[in-house]
């Protein structure tokens, strides 16, 4: 089976030693993750500081559905067990496993997704716009912010099933596998945080 | 693949029974009245854990070279910093001259 | 010509980076001059509108930081570290590419603003930003703004900003993954110690000004307010964001300029760098400490006495780190056997005139003396006093000292000290007067004054000394184009120095290193005491050197954020999807085409 080579996965396969003896393209992604705790770190901190600020309704104990948002909670957080056994699977040779623990991955963050397109309508309906007041700026900023994450989480990873599905993934490229792992893992990470600090804590 | 050691898929398992478990805690803490006084330190204190628990082994944080902890700790308290430090300012600020 | 656009050579790419910064460099000096023009006289000055002559300090001030005194710095970094570092380029040439392509095209997006008047219906031809650098809330709001001025710069920020977080993964993981055997983290050139802290400090203050910046774009053009008061919205959380970015972004200005001084110095003074270790250290203190300064920026926002003190207390301890380099450079110096070449010169001036700047800015730290210096122009001698007697001094020391390794050719050094006396006598003439005339009362960004303020005097000097200025950098402009037709023989080592850039040719084979060499020592050329000096490389490789190909992907990618900010700027949502699907397409292409490293 010829392996896709197209970046840097064979000249470290091929022996490119590195001084840290680490994989470049994991450590530029572990300083890339760094960088996006600023990112979210700073909408968080708009949110908090916006907190009780808005000079009208809708408030948050008024629209907020924990039941709801548990369950994607849920969601998530099972798409990470999802992630690290289709990574499992690849690093074992076991592509069969591998292209089916993918393609969960990527189903239970589109479930994701669909939950965060009704509770956004929802939402709306409700009177909750983006301008409505600052409640609803901060909120849709923020969980728009991760929500895009998400959706570029869905398509790398359906990108990878194709490319599973094609013969073109393997134990030898397993690094791309765990690197969008590392990418899942923090976007439910992330969301662990938002779930905490938006909708438990009002 | 070079690590010390790594986790098995049953471990995988495990921590995501936790990560459940946990979840439901965290609803349950804010459900039930009587814990409303300490909300906010147990859920940050439970989501901390859950956190913990999806970068130490979903992440493999715990078994691999200990400068990728670095590479992440590191943004990451100064990102809590930045949290603590602006809510300081506009509430704590706030509160110390109104004495509220 | 297509290999340049396809190149992933961080030697060519440096190159790219050089031109493209100085042309910024150009025209932001061109504002800056027509500012002092502007000033020279009182009641009205020259005529020009206050409105142009908004437009004239924040395209100035934006200009300067981003794309030209920023893109030098990444010149060098670009040229330098990996060979440094003894590698054959950077972890990862199509990104780096990619980082060159993205601020070419924001800078020119920003800059286009200058001519898209007419496109936007507006009555003059000019709608370039026009409400600061920093850009305070809420004069940047639509209702006090509400042409695309403010829209230019922030999706053009926006834009330059993607390019340097790329340029900061890929330094980072090049400096400690890519060294030669035997560099040691201690054995660095402090060049590329600066330069690694300075991409750790973009990769954590820049995200926060894109939060800024889309908190501001969503209040622009979706109506939320986020930074309108009337809205619930609060302009203080804009400064505090803005400066949160802002202020390690001065010491992103100012780590690489000190690094090419730790270069600079000893190579001409023949002796080691002073203290290495604390030297290196007290960077990366810097760098800590200037994550807990930035609200000494706004000590006159009513931040409260604890704010105050704490922002004061942690600005004044930030100058101890400073000052140990200071002191460790002079020691470099002491007992020397110093060569005053031109390099050196800049690299001694940078000493004195950050000093000065140093000072001005410990005088800010204290909040209560900060109350008269804010907003008015000494706290503009302060800037200029560090960012140009401090980072392009240091910039022109680079540029005389590896001008002849990137080029292979060296710079007149007759011509290089008329450069460096223009320069040092007209910055201070610029300068040192906004002193006095800032502590007189003469307030930041006022396009006249009133010649009952008692300024005039100090206004002429600073204009004088601003034209001066501009006449040195035409003549260090002459020196650069005339080397175009020098041929190129200059040696590999013309200065005696002591890093692994100079071990080989000028300018460098595509491939760097004959042989990747094994380091002992932190000063590889150097005989000291413990080391002789590195055996020379051999002539020619051993085997043939496999160097990676070029790639269109990089700057195709690239195209696709301009286009997306034209869309946006221009509300058309379909030229929106195309900037997207261009960035879609050109990732996708690039992730799957066969790259050998």
């Amino acid at each position: 089976m010829a392996y896709e080579t197209g970046t840097h996965a064979a000249a470290v396969a091929h022996g490119h030693a590195t001084s840290l003896g680490l994989d470049s393209r994991k450590m530029a992604f572990w300083a890339f993750i760094g960088s996006e705790c600023l990112l979210f770190g700073s909408l968080i901190s708009t949110y908090l500081v916006y907190k009780g600020r808005s000079l009208t309704g809708p408030f948050p104990h008024e629209v907020l559905n924990i039941p709801f948002t548990s369950f994607s909670t849920f969601d998530l957080l099972m798409s990470s067990l999802a992630m690290v056994l289709a990574l499992s699977a690849v690093q074992r040779g076991d592509m069969k496993q591998g292209k089916i623990w993918l393609f969960v991955t990527a189903l239970l963050g589109m479930v994701f997704l669909g939950g965060q397109f009704w509770e956004f309508s929802h939402f709306v309906r409700e009177g909750l716009g983006l301008t409505t007041n600052l409640f609803g700026s901060t909120f849709y900023v923020l969980t728009g912010t991760h929500g895009a994450h998400v959706t570029v989480g869905v398509i790398w990873l359906l990108t990878l099933w194709i490319q599973a599905l094609r013969g073109k993934l393997g134990p030898a490229n397993a690094m791309t596998v765990e690197i969008t792992g590392l990418y899942w893992h923090f976007v439910d990470v992330v969301w662990i945080v938002i779930f905490t600090v938006v909708y438990l804590i009002q | 693949m070079t690590e010390q050691s790594h986790a098995t898929t049953g471990t995988y398992l495990r921590v995501a029974a936790a990560l459940v478990i946990i979840t439901i805690l965290e609803v349950g803490v804010f459900y039930v009245p009587t814990f409303q006084a300490a909300l906010v330190p147990v859920l940050l204190f439970l989501s901390a854990i859950k956190f913990t628990l999806v970068v130490m082994f979903y992440m493999h944080l715990k078994f691999d070279n200990r400068f990728f902890t670095f590479l992440f700790g590191g943004p990451l308290l100064l990102a809590m910093a930045v949290i603590v430090s602006l809510l300081f300012i506009f509430y704590g600020a706030l509160r110390l001259r109104t004495g509220v | 010509m297509k290999s340049w656009l396809t190149t992933t050579d961080h030697k060519r790419i440096g190159l790219l980076y050089f031109w493209t910064a100085f042309g910024f460099f150009l025209i932001g000096g061109l504002e800056a001059m027509i500012i002092r023009a502007q000033l020279i006289k009182p009641d009205g000055g020259l005529g020009v509108s206050a409105e142009t002559f908004n437009q004239l300090f924040t395209m100035h001030g934006t200009t300067m930081v981003f794309l030209a005194l920023m893109p030098l710095s990444a010149a060098f970094f670009n040229f330098i570290i990996p060979l440094q570092i003894g590698a054959r380029d950077v972890a990862f040439p199509r990104l780096n590419a990619f980082s060159y392509w993205v601020f070419l095209l924001g800078g020119l997006f920003i800059n286009v603003s200058f001519i898209a008047g007419p496109l936007f219906g507006a009555d003059r031809l000019s709608v370039a930003p026009d409400a600061g650098w920093f850009g305070y809330a809420n004069l940047t709001s639509r209702q006090f703004s509400p042409g695309p001025n403010v829209d230019f710069w922030l999706l053009g920020l926006q834009i330059l900003g993607i390019a340097s977080l790329a340029a900061g993964f890929n330094f980072i993981v090049t400096i400690l993954n890519m060294r030669a055997p035997g560099m040691r983290m201690l054995r660095l050139p402090p060049f590329t110690w600066m330069a690694l802290v300075t991409q750790f400090l973009i990769i954590t203050a820049f995200p926060v000004i894109t939060v800024a910046l889309v908190l501001l774009m969503f209040d622009r053009f979706f109506g939320t307010h986020f930074f309108v008061p009337q809205g619930g919205g609060d302009p203080i959380l804009w400064q505090h964001l803005f400066w949160m970015f802002g202020h390690p972004e001065v010491y992103i200005l100012i780590l690489p300029a000190m690094g090419i001084i730790s270069e600079v110095l000893p190579t001409f003074a023949k002796k080691p760098l002073f203290g290495y270790t604390v030297v290196v250290y007290s960077g990366v203190v810097i760098a800590f400490l200037g994550w807990s300064v930035w609200s000494h920026h706004m000590f006159s926002t009513g931040l409260g006495p604890i704010a105050d003190s704490v922002f004061a207390g942690t600005t004044m301890l930030i100058a101890i780190p400073t000052g140990v380099k200071i002191f460790n450079w002079i020691g470099t110096l002491w007992g020397g056997q110093i060569r005053f070449t031109t390099a050196m010169l800049f690299a001694l001036g940078f000493i004195a005139m950050f000093v000065i700047g140093g000072l001005s800015g410990v005088s800010h730290a204290s909040a209560p003396s900060d109350l008269q210096q804010t907003d008015t122009y000494y706290v503009v001698a302060h800037i200029h006093y560090v960012l140009f007697g401090g980072t392009i001094l240091g910039l022109f020391a680079g540029m005389y000292y590896w001008w002849p390794k990137m080029t292979g050719r060296l710079l007149s050094e007759s011509l290089g000290k008329v450069h460096f006396w223009l320069t040092i006598i007209g910055m201070n003439l610029a300068f040192f007067p906004m002193h006095f005339s800032g502590l007189l009362g003469m307030p930041r960004r006022i396009y006249t004054y009133s010649s009952g303020l008692g300024v005039t005097t100090f206004n002429q000097v600073s204009t004088i000394g601003a034209f001066l200025v501009g006449l040195a950098t035409l003549v260090f402009f002459w020196n650069l184009l005339r080397t175009r037709w020098q041929p190129v023989t200059a040696p590999s080592n013309p200065w005696g120095g002591s890093t692994l850039e100079w071990a080989i040719p000028s300018p460098p084979p595509v491939y760097n290193f004959t042989v990747i060499p094994t380091v002992a020592s932190r000063m590889p050329l150097w005989k000291t005491e413990r080391h002789a000096p590195m055996a020379a490389l051999p002539e020619r490789p051993p085997a043939p050197i496999h160097v990676p190909g070029g790639s269109w992907w990089p700057m195709i990618t690239a195209f696709g954020l301009p286009i997306l900010a034209i869309g946006a700027i221009s509300r058309t949502l379909p030229i929106v999807f195309v900037g997207v699907a261009v960035v879609l397409v050109g990732i996708y292409r690039w992730a799957f085409e066969p790259f050998e490293m």
